[in-house]
C-alpha cells in the first residue's frame, strides 16, 4: 500500500474527494452571498435555510408529485429564487437606507422561522432521498474509485460557478450588475430599474443556495439543520476570501474544503475547527481577506 | 452618584422594589433564570448599544463562563463568589484573544467573525474532556457563599443572582457614563471623526469588547450555579442568537431595555416550552417584526413616548 507522511494514499484520496464536495458546497454559498452582498450591502443569514429549503424541495418534488432529481434541478432554484424575490420584495426591501445590520437581524430572524417550521414538521431527523440512478455506483479513475455521485456534485458546482462567474464578468447583465455594485445611483440616472435588479439579484443568489441544496439532498438525509451548520463555515469562508471577488469567492471554497480533507486524514480532531483556525491566521496575516481590498 | 437622571433614579427604584417583591409572586428559579438572561443582555448591550459593535458570538463567553463555574464549583470545590467569578474571568480572557482578533474588521464582518470564533468554542466544548461532552457537567452542588451562607434554598440563591445583576448593572452604567463610555458612544456615532480626534479606537473597542465578554461570563456562570447543570446550549450560537433577540425587543442602547427584553424573553420561552419549536418560529417571528416595525424595543418606544432616556 502506498503511503503518503504515514497515511494510506486511498485514504487521502477518498478524503481529498470529500474535501471538495464541501468545498463545493462552500463555494456555491458563499458565490451568492458575495453576489447578494455586492449590491444589497446585506449579509444573507438566511441562505443556510434557503439551502435547506432547495433539499425539502427537491424531496417534495419526488415525494408528492414524482417529480425526479433532474428536473428538480431546475425547478428547485426556480421556486426559491421566486420565494426569494418576495422576501426582497416585502421584508428586505424595507430596510434599505438603515445600519447593514438591521438586515443580517431580519434575516437571521427568517432562517429561524423556517428551520423552525421545518423542524416541526419533519423532526430534527430528516427524510431519506435516494441518488438518481445514472448516478449510483463507483466510477473507476484507474487510481481510485470514487462514488459517481460524489464526482457529479463536484463538477456540477464548479461549473455552476464558472456559469455564474461568466455571467457576471462576460456579459452585459453582468456588467450593469457589476456597475450597480459600484455606484447604484448613477446606475439608475442611466435608466436601469436599480431596485428590479435589487430583487432579481437577491432571487438570484438564493436560486444559487437551493442549487447547492439540490445537490446536497441525496449525500446525506435531507434534515433541517443541514444549512445552520453549514453557514456558520460559509461566513468563515467570506470572511477568508474577503467578498471583493466572485472568482476569490470560489477558489476560497474549494480551498477550505481541501484543507478541511487534508486535516481529516492527519488530525481528525481538528477537522469541525481547522476552517476557523485558517479564519485567525488570515485576520492576522491579512485582515482585509485574501482576495479583499482594505475597506 | 452613578450618573442617572432623574427619570432613571425612579425607574431603578422601582427595578429594585420589583426585584425584591417579585419572589412572592413567581417562581424564584424562573426569576433568576430571567435575571441572568438579564445580565447577559445588559452585557450585550454595552457592546451593541453603546459602542455599536454586533457580536453574533456571545454565546462562547456566556456558555464558558457556565462550564468554568460549573467546573470549579463541582471539582474544585470552590465558594460560589469564586465559582461565579471565575466564570468571569474565563469569559474576559477568551473575550480578550476573540476581540482583539474580531475588531481587525467592521459591521457585518466584525459578526460574521464573532459567530466563526463562537463556533471554534462550540467544537471545542464538544470535544474536550472537562466538558463532559453531549452529557455536559451535572449535578453541579450549589457552592455556599464565602464558603459560609448555605445557598441550597432556592431563596438564598434568589439573593444572591439578584445582588450580583444589580452590582453588574449598575457597573454597566457607571462605564456608558464614565468618559470612557463616552468616548465609546462617539466611534458608534462617526467612527472617523473620533480617530481623527486622536482616540485609539481600537483600543477603546478592545476594552468595552472584554468588559462585555467578563459580565457575559459572569452571568452563563451564575446560571450554572442556579440550574446546576452546565450544557453545549449555552455555547451554540442560538444562544448568541437569543441574546440579540433580549436586546432588540427590550431596546437597544436603552439602561433598562435589557431586563424588559430577558422578562419578556424568559416568559416566552417558559411559556412556549411544551410546544417544541414553535420557540424558534416565534423568536425568529418576534425578529422580524422587531427589525421591520419597532426597532426602539419596548422600553426604547416608552421612553421616545415620554421624551425619556430610560
Amino acid at each position: 500500500m502506498i503511503m503518503i507522511f504515514g497515511k494510506p494514499l486511498m485514504l487521502l484520496y477518498g478524503q481529498l474527494t470529500l474535501g471538495l464536495i464541501n468545498g463545493s458546497f462552500y463555494a456555491l454559498l458563499s458565490l451568492g452571498l458575495a453576489v447578494i452582498f455586492g449590491l444589497l450591502n446585506i449579509i444573507n443569514f438566511a441562505h443556510g435555510a434557503l439551502f435547506m429549503l432547495g433539499a425539502f424541495v427537491t424531496w417534495g418534488l419526488l415525494q408528492y408529485l414524482g417529480i425526479g432529481y433532474w428536473a428538480a434541478l431546475v425547478i428547485a432554484p426556480l421556486v426559491l429564487g421566486v420565494f426569494g424575490v418576495v422576501l426582497e420584495r416585502f421584508l428586505i426591501r424595507r430596510l434599505y437606507g438603515l445600519d447593514h445590520l438591521y438586515g443580517l437581524l431580519l434575516t437571521f430572524g427568517c432562517a429561524l422561522v423556517i428551520e423552525g417550521l421545518m423542524r416541526n414538521n419533519f423532526g430534527s431527523s430528516g427524510v431519506p432521498y435516494a441518488i438518481p440512478s445514472a448516478l449510483q455506483g463507483p466510477l473507476n479513475l484507474g487510481f481510485m474509485v470514487l462514488p459517481r455521485y460524489r464526482a457529479w456534485v463536484v463538477l456540477a458546482a464548479a461549473a455552476m460557478c464558472l456559469v455564474t462567474w461568466l455571467l457576471i464578468e462576460r456579459t452585459r447583465l453582468g456588467a450593469t450588475l457589476r456597475a450597480a455594485t459600484e455606484n447604484a445611483p448613477l446606475v439608475q440616472a442611466f435608466g436601469v430599474n436599480v431596485p428590479r435588479l435589487i430583487t432579481l439579484t437577491y432571487g438570484a443568489g438564493c436560486a444559487l443556495a437551493a442549487f447547492a441544496g439540490v445537490l446536497a439532498a441525496p449525500m446525506n438525509s435531507v434534515n433541517p439543520n443541514m444549512g445552520s451548520n453549514l453557514i456558520i463555515v460559509v461566513f468563515a469562508t467570506v470572511v477568508i476570501g474577503g467578498m471583493g471577488s466572485i472568482l476569490g469567492s470560489i477558489i476560497t471554497g474549494f480551498g477550505l474544503g481541501i484543507i478541511e480533507g487534508i486535516t481529516k486524514v492527519y488530525y481528525p480532531e481538528g477537522s469541525a475547527t481547522v476552517v476557523f483556525v485558517v479564519m485567525v491566521i488570515v485576520l492576522l496575516l491579512r485582515p482585509a481577506g485574501l482576495f479583499g481590498k482594505a475597506a | 452618584m452613578f450618573g442617572f437622571s432623574r427619570a432613571q433614579a425612579i425607574a431603578f427604584a422601582i427595578m429594585l422594589a420589583a426585584i425584591a417583591a417579585a419572589p412572592s409572586v413567581l417562581y424564584p428559579v424562573f426569576l433568576m433564570k430571567v435575571l441572568c438572561f438579564a445580565l447577559f443582555a445588559c452585557a450585550f448591550n454595552l457592546l451593541i448599544g453603546f459602542a455599536g459593535l454586533l457580536s453574533l458570538g456571545h454565546a462562547a463567553y456566556f456558555g464558558m463562563g457556565s462550564y468554568v463555574a460549573a467546573y470549579a464549583a463541582k471539582t474544585w470545590g470552590v465558594s460560589a463568589e469564586i465559582a461565579i467569578l471565575l466564570g468571569g474571568l474565563v469569559g474576559a480572557a477568551i473575550g480578550l484573544v476573540f476581540g482583539w482578533l474580531a475588531i481587525r474588521r467592521q459591521g457585518i464582518y466584525f459578526a460574521m467573525i464573532t459567530l466563526a470564533l463562537s463556533q471554534m468554542i462550540y467544537f471545542f466544548c464538544l470535544e474536550a474532556a472537562f466538558t463532559g461532552g453531549e452529557d455536559g457537567i451535572q449535578q453541579v452542588p450549589r457552592a455556599a457563599l464565602f464558603g459560609l451562607i448555605g445557598m441550597k434554598s432556592d431563596m438564598a440563591l434568589y439573593w444572591l443572582i439578584a445582588g450580583v445583576f444589580v452590582l453588574g448593572f449598575l457597573l454597566i452604567h457607571r462605564i456608558v457614563h464614565s468618559p470612557f463610555g463616552q468616548v465609546l458612544t462617539a466611534i458608534r456615532e462617526n467612527e472617523p471623526r473620533a480617530i481623527s480626534l486622536g482616540y485609539r479606537v481600537d483600543d477603546y473597542k478592545l476594552l468595552a469588547f472584554v468588559l462585555s465578554t467578563f459580565l457575559s461570563g459572569i452571568a452563563g456562570g451564575a446560571k450554572s450555579q442556579v440550574f446546576g447543570i452546565a450544557t453545549l446550549t449555552d455555547v451554540h450560537w442560538s444562544m448568541g442568537g437569543e441574546v440579540v433577540l433580549m436586546t432588540l425587543l427590550g431596546g437597544i442602547g436603552t439602561i433598562f431595555g435589557p431586563l424588559v427584553g430577558a422578562l419578556v424573553f424568559g416568559s416566552l420561552e417558559t411559556y412556549l416550552a411544551q410546544f417544541g419549536d414553535w420557540v424558534t418560529v416565534t423568536q425568529g417571528g418576534i425578529f422580524i417584526l422587531c427589525v421591520i416595525a419597532f426597532r426602539r424595543g419596548i422600553v426604547g418606544e416608552i421612553g421616545n413616548r415620554l421624551r425619556l432616556v430610560l
